[in-house]
């Protein structure tokens, strides 16, 4: 973290708990000798520890690793995983494989869109939601599939995870 | 750690176990239909009618059944429950003593658990994969011992030869023949990796094995490690797993504390290591090259091949990646011998196949079945048809790089040559069933969609050809196309499957040209008024 980002920290309590990923980062990149063959462990753990990785993050990262920071960048934005923009407060993954596809989970998705006024792979203006897509989550055999703030919905039923998902959205209102 | 306490451990582990168990499914499907929350529940229930010191209750993993979980299975018993829920503990309890219970059983009988062959799952659902002494008292890491102290890596690599192991990731290549060439390449240090990049949308077999045996791939890989020279492991594990990465992660530091990992193993001259690579989404890693790619910390594009990874993989050294199925036959081919294991299957295709049954089927999960098995008895009597008895129309293997079977082909044995003269592979061993309301175009496109976002963009032929047939495609199904499209669509794949640089353009067109093999009248359907007009 630079620190002109540290600066808009005002609060103390957040400076602690950026100080604190700083250091768990740090660590791994100590683990792995800062070899820049770690470089997809070393975002996987940025990406855990900040929920997605700013520019700053990542020339920090090309720094401690001595790489350029355009195969940083490279590396950060070829994979789905990574996410260089902040997620939703919720997320509603709706997962497209083969099966789910067969058993009607792109119209799950269109429902969805339209309830949470959200495009797939988007984030809602106000930051509370964020609806995504997987390419297949492995759960085939609960086709459709989708998950629900880290949580598998199996037979995901149109109407219930609409209900859910207004629910979730609806209470901290 | 000798064999004497190898066996000791087994022996230990048999006699705690309490006579009567409960063993509930604790793999990511059934977990996702509350299996966690039910098993919480039998043990309350156990426990307030003190009876716990008498009934285990073992989280297993997969049982198969995955569209009926979460299922529950009684020891010694061996009856089995379907769509267990929390409120139905007392009545499970209740069958495990003998007294009536109301909980839908599972048919044993059904040909679905019948007409298996489990070599790979053989521990599937029997043992606690996330403990090591589970996996030892079913005779696990025998096989690792037997073969450091008693077999050369010359010997081993024979017999993974004699047996016919092909490759479980999808080309089928011999195993042995990819192991002898790894171990006879020269460099200063060797890799084994295992492949669990399960990337193709509608398979689920790796994921299922890892959250369910572990241990079962670890020995695998470390005798593959043993034949072919190599101190390091890599477990390449798609990011989207995370139950999956968890259990990899206890497996192998529970078995470098047993030593039966890392340093002189069974206290011998043998070392090595594994470590997990966890993927990021990226389905072309999948590739060889690419994975490689992915591993050294860098984006996951092809390499043109040769020089293959057996000669020049990781870092420029000789590399053996296979399969996580691949590896999970390793241990019994050794057990039981390789002539026992040819003589499963058919002729060029041998043992056994792991499958992801999903789509429109009634029973739809996880299944092991002998290579040569026809496509309707698995679709027809394996999967018991479409849930609503609508005729099945055709069956996907091989997710984006393989093809549509059409029901008509469905006395087609399941084995490499097979599938492959009619159009599909065998691929890792995804089959999603299509009924009557599936469109075949809308497939096609959807793997075609599949593929753009997916191809790498190193090659132009994957990266412009997958974007042009998809609006292709797109433009048929919005009834704007002209006949002579059809032809268009037929000469691009034609192209890619010759220029492509690596499997996933090469194989892209599958999908899309068997379909129009095989179901053409639902193209020329699309070819309507408007696109006439249009001309």
């Amino acid at each position: 973290m630079t620190t002109s980002a540290l600066q808009t920290d005002v609060d103390r309590d957040a400076r602690a708990a950026s100080d604190n990923r700083r250091k768990i980062l740090e660590a791994t990149m100590k683990r792995f000798q800062y070899q820049g063959d770690a470089l997809i462990e070393v975002l996987h753990k940025a990406q855990e520890l900040y929920g997605f990785l700013s520019p700053e993050l990542l020339s920090d990262v090309a720094q401690r690793l001595r790489l350029p920071p355009s195969r940083v960048y490279g590396v950060a934005t070829f994979y789905h995983f990574f996410s260089l923009a902040p997620q939703g407060e919720h997320t509603c993954t709706v997962c497209l494989g083969t099966a789910c596809y067969v058993r009607g989970a792109a119209l799950l998705l269109r429902e969805l869109e339209e309830l949470s006024g959200v495009k797939a792979g988007h984030t809602s203006a106000d930051g509370r939601f964020s609806l995504l897509t997987a390419r297949c989550l492995g759960a085939c055999g609960l086709a459709p599939a989708a998950v629900l703030d880290g949580e598998v919905v199996g037979h995901a039923d149109r109407s219930d995870l609409a209900a859910r998902i207004r629910n979730l959205l609806g209470r901290e209102e | 750690m000798d064999l004497h306490e190898l066996e000791a451990i087994g022996e230990r582990e048999q006699a705690q176990r309490t006579r009567l168990r409960i063993l509930c499914c604790a793999a990511a499907g059934c977990q996702a239909s509350g299996a966690l929350e039910l098993k919480r529940r039998l043990e309350t229930v156990l426990t307030a009618a003190g009876k716990l010191a008498d009934i285990d209750v073992t989280p297993v993993g997969c049982m198969g059944l995955c569209g009926h979980g979460p299922l529950v299975r009684l020891e010694p018993s061996g009856e089995m429950f379907e769509r267990v829920t929390p409120a139905d503990a007392e009545e499970i309890v209740a069958a495990l003593e003998g007294r009536p219970c109301t909980v839908t059983r599972c048919d044993r009988q059904h040909p679905f658990f019948a007409r298996q062959f489990p070599i790979v799952l053989r521990h599937c659902g029997q043992i606690n994969p996330e403990r090591i002494e589970d996996y030892i008292a079913v005779g696990g890491y025998r096989t690792l011992y037997h073969v450091i102290h008693e077999m050369t890596p010359t010997e081993v690599i024979a017999a993974i030869t004699r047996s016919g192991l092909r490759g479980r990731g999808g080309a089928g290549y011999p195993t042995g023949l990819k192991w002898a060439t790894v171990a006879k390449s020269p460099g200063e240090r060797k890799f084994v990796v295992c492949n669990a990049d399960e990337g193709d949308p509608g398979a689920f077999m790796d994921r299922s094995i890892l959250e369910s045996d572990p241990h079962l791939v670890l020995e695998g890989m470390a005798i593959a490690a043993y034949a072919v020279g190599a101190e390091q492991g890599f477990i390449y594990v798609r990011g989207e797993y995370p139950l999956a990465i968890e259990r990899l992660q206890k497996a192998i530091v529970q078995a470098r504390r047993f030593g039966l990992l890392g340093a002189q193993i069974f206290e011998s001259g043998f070392n090595f290591r594994i470590d997990i690579r966890v993927g990021a989404g990226a389905f072309v890693c999948g590739e060889e090259t690419a994975l490689i790619a992915s591993i050294e910390g860098r984006r996951g594009q092809p390499r043109p091949r040769p020089p293959y990874p057996a000669e020049s993989g990781l870092w420029g050294m000789p590399t053996l990646i296979n399969n996580v199925e691949t590896f999970a036959n390793v241990t019994a081919i050794i057990e039981h011998g390789p002539e026992w294991f040819s003589s499963i299957g058919s002729n060029r295709s041998k043992g056994t196949k792991v499958f992801a049954l999903t789509g429109k089927v009634r029973n739809t999960g996880l299944i092991e079945v002998p290579m040569g098995i026809t496509l309707r008895e698995i679709v027809e009597e394996i999967g018991g048809g479409t849930p609503d008895g609508t005729p099945v129309k055709a069956v996907q293997t091989g997710g984006p790089s393989g093809g549509c079977i059409p029901a008509s082909l469905f006395d087609t044995p399941v084995d490499y040559e097979s599938l492959a003269a009619v159009g599909s592979i065998m691929g890792s061993g995804g089959m999603v069933v299509m009924d009557e309301h599936t469109n075949m175009v809308d497939v096609a496109r959807f793997y075609m969609e599949f593929c753009k976002d997916e191809s790498c963009g190193k090659c132009i032929p994957c990266r412009v050809g997958t974007v042009q047939l998809f609006n292709m495609l797109t433009k048929l199904r919005n009834r704007q196309a002209h006949a002579r499209d059809l032809d268009k669509i037929e000469e691009l794949c034609d192209l890619m499957r010759e220029t492509s640089l690596c499997g996933l353009g090469q194989s892209a067109p599958n999908p899309v040209l068997s379909t129009l093999h095989y179901f053409r009248h639902e193209y020329e359907e699309l070819i309507g008024a408007e696109g006439d007009h249009g001309s």
